[in-house]
């Protein structure tokens, strides 16, 4: 009962959420400086030899000589029917474009999720489990020391030293799963940083609490009280974290899919910025929040499953 | 904290009788203490912990901090052995220590601690293990903390089970609910699927003790185990302890405050004082003929449930407090006077159900006459706090009245209100939460006047001093920064504050109870002598019947948000009339030793 009512609430916030990201950007991008007719024009040929004629003309069919409401509106219909306009570049598609960029962006981000969080789980319960004072020390530290590293330099030594000089893997292209494992561990280095550093400090919290000592004062040893116990307390910041991570990876895909020459949604949205693109842009954006809410409705969902006390009240209880 | 209204545990007390196979006994013979032959002791029998010259201190930066200094105490099969101190005083290092789970930087430095005449101090974390849960259980302080908050109980008494080898994997769920029906949780079958959130106080205190004892451990270190409890399951939780003692001859560690509850259950007593035993023996010897100046003055500040002496009144003459609403003169009309109040909170659920409500206080209404102590007795959850906090404006109040000198307090908005807030101040339960610690007690003390324009800043330092003298502490406190003071130097900083408006009324709430009682005495004599000095009015919240018998002229019980009883002080001690009251009273520990005060 209450958790039925729980998923729906999350549900209708994730709708919204996407609904807002797209409402947003269509506002924002209808502000920046800029005429959509004269960039698509000159995309596809001179613009100097245009005539104010075919200018207007051009509006007219994209709509453009509506209210801005109106605009909105079709938009907003279309989009929800899968259209999500044509490039002002190539003319092609957006719904296309996105589905092409979309298979190589998520293989790379899917084995970069799976690498932080499972080197991250490692990281921090690790940091918890050793007795060596020294060690502790160090496992702890190295998350900040690894979340600091800017993600083009990890990718360029990782190619200078796995691609060059061991020949190991392929310094860039799409050409199978060879190629996705660089792109994945450049990507997955901050994420596992973060996710080691918030399990390892709520692991560390959650250790220290009362409940801790009676489990100890029954004769648990330490690994027992960390996985049968600690672990599942621990989790719900961490999945928390692993949610924005995925916010991030589209991000870093940017940086990633220049870095290493790939196609898919980063280098797309690297080109349709600096290009004004604004029917990609949007889609891209729709299609990011999408994803982001999606996967933490679903952490949203998972809440519940590790935390009975939410169960009950449908709200996160703060220690 | 809970957002369900707990089940009391008095409601189905009738499961204790219910025993399922105990096999108490059959665990100690194995164990590898058993067969240790000790020289007998000069007493007789060999005690089964005995713990000698035990050292106890903290590791920080600069060097060891000495927590316990040469502890020595026994504890016989059969008996409880309790040991009472004040906060700092090392008891409950030592009960950790005896588990070999000392926090963060502690260690035993040295001396014996021998359970069964085996050694326990230098064992290896792996030995410890054998130890624990299986020779010595553990029942902890807060049982709101205390358990798992994500597994069922069920499965966390099973666990005790599995992790000494005593169950397999399948017959240690239904172990487990024999275990929580054992130590008297009602209906353990559900129960046991049920997480500790869904569980009230009692009852997750319960199932510590189902843990604590499943592996049938022959002594048992509880460490204040009742204190964060109502009384009244208070009682039934210490006759439960008493009686696995006495019917397992199981030993007992009792580490405690309150040496109402040691009179009532131990057969030893060591008090402690920062660190070191100050007086030892048998409690009978030690509680009615102590020896040590500290275990005297301990004794002395301890509350007992003596009324506070009926008084004039200044403005009444002498008369009883009024209690008949319609003043006939002037100068009996009450200063506050409260009608009807009730307030309703909503059952905290997810964003699209049904609301639901429950009502926290219902109809409540009493007067308070100028220069009197209205005491308003209640357990968790009785509505007593909620109804300060309307009265302080602080909450909305859902109907009734307020009348301070018949201005309505709740519907006063903006400069009227202001004013009226001047003549009613607070004065909260925790000194180490109501004070921001980064303020200098200067700072803290002028802040009211300067939110109110009070004054100007040449007088603000006479002011400071002024108010420091009132609650006794010296001039030079007002530099130091709140975090600086103890707990006791801070309630009074607290009760400054309060006074700097010149209130008429001040409402304080629980003011004593996360007080050491030799604290807790000094603080509540010094309540009394401001109200004399000032004629202040005082509405005294708390759980504590003891303390508010102390301070108040008249007594309220509240219970699920109703004033049940009220009268004056002396005469609801003497005579309750509820049966709720009546049954508050039986649950006070140490009403055997109070049986000569004049109350009785």
């Amino acid at each position: 009962m209450h958790t039925a009512l729980y998923a729906a609430t999350r549900t209708l916030r994730a709708v919204f959420v996407v609904w807002a990201a797209f409402t947003l950007t269509f506002v924002a991008l209808r502000l920046l400086p800029g005429d959509p007719v004269a960039l698509m024009l000159s995309g596809r040929g001179g613009f100097a030899e245009l005539t104010a004629q075919q200018v207007a003309q051009a509006r007219t069919e994209l709509g453009l000589d509506r209210p801005l409401i109106v605009q909105y509106g079709s938009a907003l219909a279309d989009a929800l029917h899968g259209d999500l306009g044509a490039s002002l570049q190539t003319g092609q598609p957006v719904s296309r474009m996105i589905a092409d960029a979309l298979l190589p962006t998520f293989q790379v981000g899917t084995l970069a999720l799976l690498l932080a969080l499972m080197l991250g789980t490692l990281l921090g319960v690790a940091a918890n489990l050793t007795a060596s004072p020294l060690l502790r020390q160090l496992l702890r530290s190295l998350p900040s020391v690894a979340v600091s590293l800017p993600s083009f330099w990890v990718g360029l030594v990782l190619i200078q030293f796995l691609s060059f000089r061991w020949h190991l893997f392929p310094s860039l292209g799409d050409s199978g799963f060879d190629s996705v494992i660089l792109p994945a561990c450049t990507m997955a280095i901050p994420g596992a940083a973060l996710v080691a550093q918030v399990l390892g400090k709520s692991l560390h919290t959650t250790l220290q609490e009362p409940y801790a000592d009676t489990v100890r004062a029954t004769g648990a040893g330490r690994v027992r009280l960390l996985f049968g116990h600690g672990l599942r307390n621990a989790a719900i910041p961490a999945a928390t974290v692993a949610g924005m991570l995925v916010g991030s990876l589209i991000g870093g895909a940017v940086v990633v899919e220049t870095v290493f020459s790939r196609p898919g949604m980063g280098r797309i949205t690297q080109s349709a910025v600096s290009a004004q693109d604004l029917p990609v842009v949007q889609g891209v954006v729709v299609v990011a929040a999408l994803a982001f809410a999606v996967v933490n409705l679903l952490i949203d969902l998972l809440y519940p499953v590790l935390d009975p006390r939410i169960r009950a009240t449908g709200r996160l209880v703060t220690t | 904290m809970n957002p369900v209204e707990p089940v009391r545990d008095h409601e189905s007390a009738g499961v204790r009788g219910s025993r399922v196979a105990t096999g108490y006994g059959d665990g100690a013979a194995g164990s590898p203490g058993a067969r240790a032959a000790v020289p007998p002791e000069e007493s007789g029998g060999e005690p089964l912990l005995d713990v000698r010259g035990l050292r106890i201190g903290y590791r920080a930066a600069r060097g060891t901090r000495l927590a316990v200094d040469g502890l020595d105490l026994k504890v016989a099969a059969g008996e409880i052995t309790a040991v009472v101190g004040e906060s700092g005083s090392g008891k409950s290092s030592t009960a950790h220590a005896l588990v070999g789970l000392l926090p963060a930087g502690g260690v035993v430095l040295g001396g014996s601690v021998r359970l069964q005449g085996e050694e326990l101090t230098g064992l290896g974390e792996r030995a410890w293990r054998e130890v624990r849960g299986r020779r010595i259980g553990l029942i902890p302080q807060d049982p709101g903390v205390s358990l798992d908050p994500v597994k069922p109980v069920g499965a966390q008494v099973a666990e005790v089970l599995r992790v000494h080898g005593l169950a397999t994997r399948r017959d240690a769920p239904a172990r487990a609910v024999g275990l929580l029906a054992e130590a008297g949780l009602p209906d353990p079958d559900q129960r046991a699927s049920q997480y500790p959130h869904e569980l009230s106080g009692g009852m997750r205190q319960r199932v510590l003790i189902a843990i604590a004892t499943a592996a049938r451990p022959r002594l048992l270190v509880a460490d204040e185990p009742t204190s964060a409890l109502d009384v009244t399951v208070q009682r039934q939780l210490l006759d439960h302890l008493q009686e696995v003692v006495t019917t397992t001859g199981t030993a007992m560690l009792l580490v405690t405050h309150d040496l109402a509850v040691v009179a009532d259950r131990a057969q030893h007593v060591v008090v402690m004082s920062q660190g070191r035993v100050v007086e030892a023996g048998p409690a009978g010897r030690v509680l009615a003929d102590p020896r040590h100046p500290y275990t005297r003055e301990l004794l002395a500040d301890a509350p007992t449930l003596a009324a506070r002496p009926p008084r004039g009144r200044p403005g009444t003459a002498g008369s009883a407090p009024v209690t008949v609403p319609g003043p006939a003169s002037a100068d009996a009309a009450p200063l506050l006077r409260v009608t009807g109040l009730t307030r309703a909170f909503p059952v905290r659920g997810p964003v699209l159900s049904r609301r639901r409500t429950r009502t926290a206080v219902d109809g409540v209404g009493f007067e308070l006459g100028r220069g009197e102590t209205l005491g308003v007795v209640g357990e968790s959850g009785s509505g007593k706090s909620t109804t300060a906090r309307m009265i302080l404006g602080l909450e909305r109040v859902d109907s009734g009245t307020v009348l301070l000198d018949g201005v309505d307090v709740t519907t006063v908005r903006g400069a009227a209100r202001r004013a009226l807030h001047r003549r009613i101040q607070l004065v909260y339960q925790n000194p180490y939460a109501s004070l921001n610690p980064r303020f200098t007690v200067g700072e803290l003390l002028t802040e009211p006047l300067r939110n109110h324009g009070i004054g100007s800043r040449a007088e603000w330092g006479g002011e400071v001093r002024r108010l420091l003298d009132d609650v006794a502490l010296p001039a030079g406190v007002e530099r130091r920064k709140a975090a600086e003071l103890s707990g006791g130097q801070r309630q009074r900083v607290a009760i400054a504050r309060a006074l700097a408006l010149g209130p008429e009324v001040l409402v304080c709430d629980e003011p004593v109870s996360a007080l050491d009682v030799s604290v807790q005495a000094r603080i509540l004599e010094l309540l009394v002598g401001l109200q004399e000095r000032h004629g202040l009015s005082y509405l005294f919240i708390s759980h504590d019947l003891a303390v508010v018998a102390q301070v108040s002229d008249r007594i309220a019980v509240m219970r699920g948000g109703r004033i049940v009883e009220s009268g004056p002080a002396a005469e609801l001690l003497r005579a309750p009339q509820h049966p709720y009251t009546q049954q508050l009273l039986a649950a006070v520990p140490g009403r055997s030793t109070t049986e000569d005060t004049p109350c009785r």
